[in-house]
């Protein structure tokens, strides 16, 4: 094994573009899971049946299968039916699509800890559920579940290369094109070292926030 | 629409190639889970500070990445090299064994200090009191999160397709080139990963039942229609293994 200075030097223009991609997959992503997420928790709870079952069978579908499939299926087959999107957009909406899922849960026991009480004293102010939900329940609620959030986008940080395979060049697509054309592997080295150089620092953050709220409230 | 041969040609193997990936994926990650998370609460620190570099470690790098890395960039670093099938099971197992560590460590942390300290009463070796008394205890405490953890390797495991490894992902995209015709090859590709997340939930219902009734609970009960056709046991900590930074349950 040799390693080689001169490959990493060459790789690393490259490398900090594919971080500027990952980052910004993350962050449009988390934004999607975020609020698309907290649209299933609430509609998990509508009094219409016909609302729940749909929502907790699509949401249920999404989360018990593969990330990987889901994008082959937003990248190659709805574009027969609708609008042709690029590979990084594609990218982005199943990262979003598939995480809402999980933050859906996340949203869903936040709002579950919610005690009964504020339910009832909304109720008794004659509070629209608009406003109850707006002003009393999700407040709450989402304050608890802050780090469990945050600990999903870190998830999502370790689902992103997945983007790379329908063609979006983050990180480790940049690695891949960059050792398919040079014969090296340094790049698939360094990428995976800064990875963890990410995530352990992010999952340290996230035990902290976890700590911080855990004593003021 | 797909026709007959290509079902049976690519298909039907990739279908089978899918399960012997999860088997033996899982396998692994079961041996590593247990020996980390057992090493994770030893009481040596320094025994402590080195699995828990191999969690951190396992943790924070994306399973893909590790495919790739024990595929392209071994071979080139020390002239070796995996059969393609046998690097993703590798990837799978290690990083899955180190979420799954981390629900043994939690398990075997809420098992009564009482019970160990009976077992050091009683003169029980290390070892015998962690096969007779803490992992008894412990085991129904992991198998709802392990099942989450289960279905998240079985969700892993089309990642190999990328590998030239050739699951039934791979036959999708096989099948996709040859017909041509996206959708119903994927939709029949996600049903496929979805029948099998439900039966392997079922089947690790049964464990969970088989091990609360072998240390004398009461098996748990499905109250609504819901709760028992949903695929994750909500109690479970499971998809928080795969995330935390460090569970403080």
């Amino acid at each position: 094994m040799t390693w080689d200075w001169n490959v990493v030097d060459d790789f690393m223009p490259r490398f900090w573009d594919g971080v500027l991609l990952t980052l910004q997959a993350l962050v449009l992503g988390s934004l999607i899971a975020f609020s698309l997420g907290l649209v299933w928790a609430i509609a998990q709870r509508s009094r219409f049946a016909a609302v729940r079952w749909p929502v907790n069978i699509i949401t249920e579908f999404i989360r018990n299968t593969p990330l990987l499939v889901q994008l082959f299926f937003l990248y190659y087959v709805v574009p027969e039916w609708g609008p042709s999107l690029t590979s990084l957009t594609t990218g982005i909406i199943g990262l979003g699509l598939h995480y809402s899922t999980y933050t859906a849960e996340v949203y869903r026991a936040g709002i579950g800890g919610v005690p009964t009480g504020q339910w009832e004293a909304a109720t008794a102010l004659s509070l629209p559920r608009s406003r109850t939900w707006a002003a009393v329940i999700l407040p709450q609620a989402i304050r608890r579940v802050v780090p469990a959030l945050g600990n999903y986008v870190i998830a999502m940080l370790k689902d992103s290369p997945l983007i790379a395979i329908i063609g979006a060049l983050e990180m480790f697509g940049e690695a891949e094109s960059f050792s398919n054309e040079t014969f090296t592997f340094e790049a698939y080295t360094i990428v995976g070292i800064a990875f963890i150089l990410i995530a352990y620092p992010a999952s340290l953050l996230i035990r902290l926030l976890e700590r911080r709220l855990a004593i003021t409230s | 629409m797909m026709t007959e041969g290509m079902f049976t040609n690519y298909f039907l193997p990739g279908i089978w190639i899918t399960i012997q990936v999860t088997v033996f994926s899982a396998l692994l990650a079961v041996v590593v889970a247990f020996v980390i998370g057992t090493l994770r609460t030893s009481r040596l620190w320094i025994v402590r500070f080195l699995s828990g570099i191999y969690f951190e470690l396992f943790r924070g790098t994306s399973s893909l990445v590790l495919m790739f890395w024990l595929v392209f960039a071994v071979p080139l670093m020390f002239r070796w090299q995996f059969v393609p099938m046998y690097a993703g099971v590798l990837a799978l197992g290690l990083t899955y064994g180190a979420y799954g560590s981390e629900v043994v460590r939690g398990a075997l942390a809420a098992v009564p200090a009482a019970q160990r300290e009976a077992g050091v009463a009683l003169g029980f070796t290390k070892f015998q009191r962690l096969r007779r008394i803490e992992i008894p205890q412990a085991w129904p405490e992991m198998v709802p999160p392990f099942n989450n953890l289960l279905i998240e390797l079985l969700k892993g495991t089309a990642l190999v397709s990328t590998i030239m490894v050739a699951d039934m992902t791979y036959a999708a995209n096989l099948v996709r080139i040859g017909s041509n015709e996206s959708a119903p090859v994927y939709t029949l590709l996600l049903v496929l990963y979805f029948v099998f997340a439900f039966v392997l939930t079922r089947g690790m219902r049964v464990l969970e039942r088989h091990a609360k009734s072998r240390i004398g609970q009461a098996p748990p009960r499905g109250d609504s229609l819901w709760s028992r056709l949903t695929l994750r046991s909500n109690a479970g900590e499971g998809t928080g293994a795969l995330t935390a930074g460090g569970t403080s349950r």
